[in-house]
């Protein structure tokens, strides 16, 4: 399904999107497809392939220690593809997101046709800015990926403005001023942050993520934003598990809780 | 050659620079570049900041016409002493304009990233000098290896935090200090230790440390009545090299040499020489060279020097390699020790190994200059910084440490 639909339906159900986020190649390639589809099976109706990169400034601790895990087993850019190629034909919107500079280093045209070839359907870009994206935004169009760009409380209103024309599918919210983790409490900041995208084009969609974990913050976000976007806690319910099976039955239970948050707002 | 004022609007140098961060960094992007501009123009902050200079940091420094290096080289060597500032390298300069610029925009707080320990011993200095607080992000392998710099910052009321991910060197400390920035951006400034990273960074720093080559060119005018054949300096990120290049580079006689750490060989893939022996890329927020493997993975650097010990290298380099008007070439570990030890014999300086790296690249450069000008060459070298904080590298490499017992407090000895 393409992100716009993904966005309608959950929006003529009158619930949120959940989209899951999940590194390429953590522990294992075989093990990423296989929590993928969990996740996608539990109720993530969007999941987002985190590609692993050496030095992610906007992730937290969590997806750091994921990454490097990936990245020490030897996962490399094409595994990411043939990641998603498996889970998109297993049935899931397969959003990527990646850092830069594995991009331009695969040949930024180049990468947006192998991933639109793979199945995905947009790319969020977490260091890619619209003021330097002219390649992405020529190489997007013609491979039809939906580009999706981050606004954060400190955007001023122009910024907002020019980041959400550049967006298609739908705009990624931060949250509050930090880095990707699972919080306490829900971001006092994000509901006026969503309001801001929403005067500016009350049509694209706004996914919130930054420091949601459990399902009542999943609800708490649902109850004003299109789409609660959740990484960290879903990874930690791999990284802390004993073993494989306990992993993917916590990965199940929370994508399970999250997805009945999203319905819950 | 005409020069253009680069970086231009958007913060480029050609392709090279731009910003790569996230989005919530940009508004405080902005307000840094704002307050530059205003501070830049403004006769009251150019007055406090040269006043420091002056006063405090001990510039403008000597540029010192090294007699015995020269007759071994075959060039007229020229030291800019660099290593005689306050702190002991040209980055006092840098984290003294940066830190009455965290002043100027209310921010009372500063981090920094450090590899060695010189740019957290300077920020941590200036935080002092002007009641900041200050935050210093330290690989874990670094603060192994450099504890006395770790007691230094520490003493002068900084908190130095080592951190665990990645490598646990530089590159990991830059990450942290980005990821605290994001998170604390209201009330805090970045004092960036180097000419890299987002704009408008590569063009405030080049611009703080731009007084080096501003004084050289002067002082080559005072005392030779004409300008050098070539300046020389060590590249790591390169804020010393960019700074004594830009006064230079409208200049079209004088050759600009900046020498890339080569760790043991470009060949061997155990080195730091990013424009040599890297590709072009994103890191740390900017478009330059960096060591990558094919998939855009960021490789781990190699260096004796723990300065230039890092897989990137500012986005005006790039610039200036490209359009050809300064050269860069690695130095290998062997060939900076060399002539580490080669300066301490001839003049009594003990440099730091990171600039012993363009003593190196002048030893190499002067029989070309030699040749091609038919000649003795006049070379300035940029003596970035003193040893002292080399003498267990050095010493180590050398074989000259004795063997000392750790002495156990409280049992005879």
């Amino acid at each position: 399904m393409s992100i716009a639909d993904t966005f309608a339906k959950a929006r003529a159900e009158n619930r949120a999107v959940l989209v899951g986020c999940m590194p390429a190649g953590f522990p294992t390639v075989d093990q990423s497809i296989e929590q993928m589809i969990a996740m996608h099976e539990a109720g993530c109706d969007v999941i987002e392939v985190e590609l692993p990169y050496s030095d992610p400034v906007m992730d937290g601790p969590v997806i750091q220690k994921a990454s490097d895990i990936a990245l020490a087993a030897g996962v490399r850019t094409r595994d990411t593809l043939k990641i998603i190629e498996a889970v998109a034909s297993a049935g899931a919107t397969v959003v990527l997101m990646t850092y830069w500079n594995p991009i331009e280093k695969y040949g930024v045209d180049a990468f947006a046709r192998d991933l639109a070839a793979a199945g995905a359907t947009g790319m969020i870009t977490p260091d890619l800015i619209p003021d330097e994206a002219g390649e992405w935004i020529a190489a997007s169009d013609r491979h039809r990926i939906d580009r999706t760009f981050l606004v954060a409380p400190s955007s001023t209103d122009e910024r907002i403005a020019m980041t959400v024309a550049n967006c298609r599918g739908f705009v990624y919210a931060t949250a509050l001023m930090g880095v990707t983790g699972a919080r306490k409490t829900v971001s006092s900041q994000a509901p006026e942050l969503v309001a801001r995208v929403r005067a500016v084009d009350p049509a694209m969609p706004v996914g919130v993520g930054l420091g949601v974990g459990t399902g009542a913050q999943a609800a708490e976000v649902a109850a004003f934003a299109d789409g609660v976007i959740v990484g960290s806690a879903l990874i930690r319910s791999v990284l802390e598990a004993p073993d494989r099976a306990t992993g993917l039955r916590r990965l199940r239970d929370l994508s399970s809780e999250l997805a009945e948050g999203v319905r819950d707002r | 050659m005409s020069v253009e004022r680069l970086p231009d609007l958007s913060g480029h140098f050609g392709r090279y620079g731009g910003r790569f961060v996230p989005e919530a960094l940009i508004k405080a992007l902005d307000e840094l570049e704002a307050a530059y501009r205003s501070a830049k123009s403004d006769p009251e902050f150019q007055a406090t900041f040269q006043d420091l200079l002056l006063n405090y940091a001990g510039t403008p420094s000597l540029l010192y016409r090294a007699n015995r290096l020269s007759a071994a080289l075959g060039a007229e060597i020229l030291l800019k002493r660099e290593d005689l500032n306050h702190t002991g390298a040209h980055k006092v300069r840098n984290v003294l304009g940066q830190a009455l610029l965290a002043k100027r925009m209310g921010k009372p707080r500063v981090i920094a990233e450090t590899g060695a320990g010189q740019h957290g011993v300077a920020s941590a200095t200036a935080a002092a000098l002007l009641d900041l607080e200050c935050v210093v992000y330290m690989g874990e392998t670094d603060t192994e290896r450099q504890a006395l710099n770790v007691a230094r910052m520490r003493m002068l009321g900084a908190t130095v935090v080592p951190v665990t991910n990645g490598s646990r060197t530089l590159k990991d400390a830059l990450n942290e200090a980005l990821r605290d920035w994001v998170s604390t951006v209201e009330t805090t400034h970045y004092l960036l230790g180097t000419a890299a990273g987002p704009h408008p960074f590569p063009e405030i720093v080049r611009d703080f440390v731009g007084g080096i080559g501003v004084e050289a060119r002067q002082q080559c005018l005072d005392q030779l009545g004409r300008l050098p054949d070539a300046v020389a300096a060590c590249v790591g990120g390169g804020s010393n090299a960019i700074g004594i290049f830009h006064a230079f580079v409208p200049d079209e006689g004088v050759r600009l040499f900046g020498f890339e750490a080569g760790g043991d060989g470009v060949a061997t893939g155990r080195h730091a020489a990013s424009i040599t022996g890297g590709s072009v890329g994103v890191l740390h927020g900017n478009r330059t060279y960096l060591l990558q493997d094919e998939d855009g993975q960021t490789i781990e650097s190699h260096s004796i020097s723990a300065g230039l010990d890092y897989p990137g290298v500012g986005p005006e380099h790039a610039w200036l390699h490209d359009t050809g008007r300064a050269v860069y070439e690695p130095v290998t570990d062997d060939e900076a020790m060399a002539a580490f030890q080669l300066l301490c014999r001839t003049e009594g300086i003990i440099p730091a190994i990171e600039s012993s790296h363009a003593l190196a690249g002048a030893a190499k450069i002067a029989p070309r200059l030699r040749e091609e000008l038919g000649r003795t060459p006049t070379i300035v070298v940029n003596l970035s910084g003193r040893g002292d904080k080399d003498v267990h590298t050095a010493g180590a490499y050398f074989g000259i440490l004795d063997k000392v017992e750790p002495v156990v407090p409280g049992e005879n000895t």
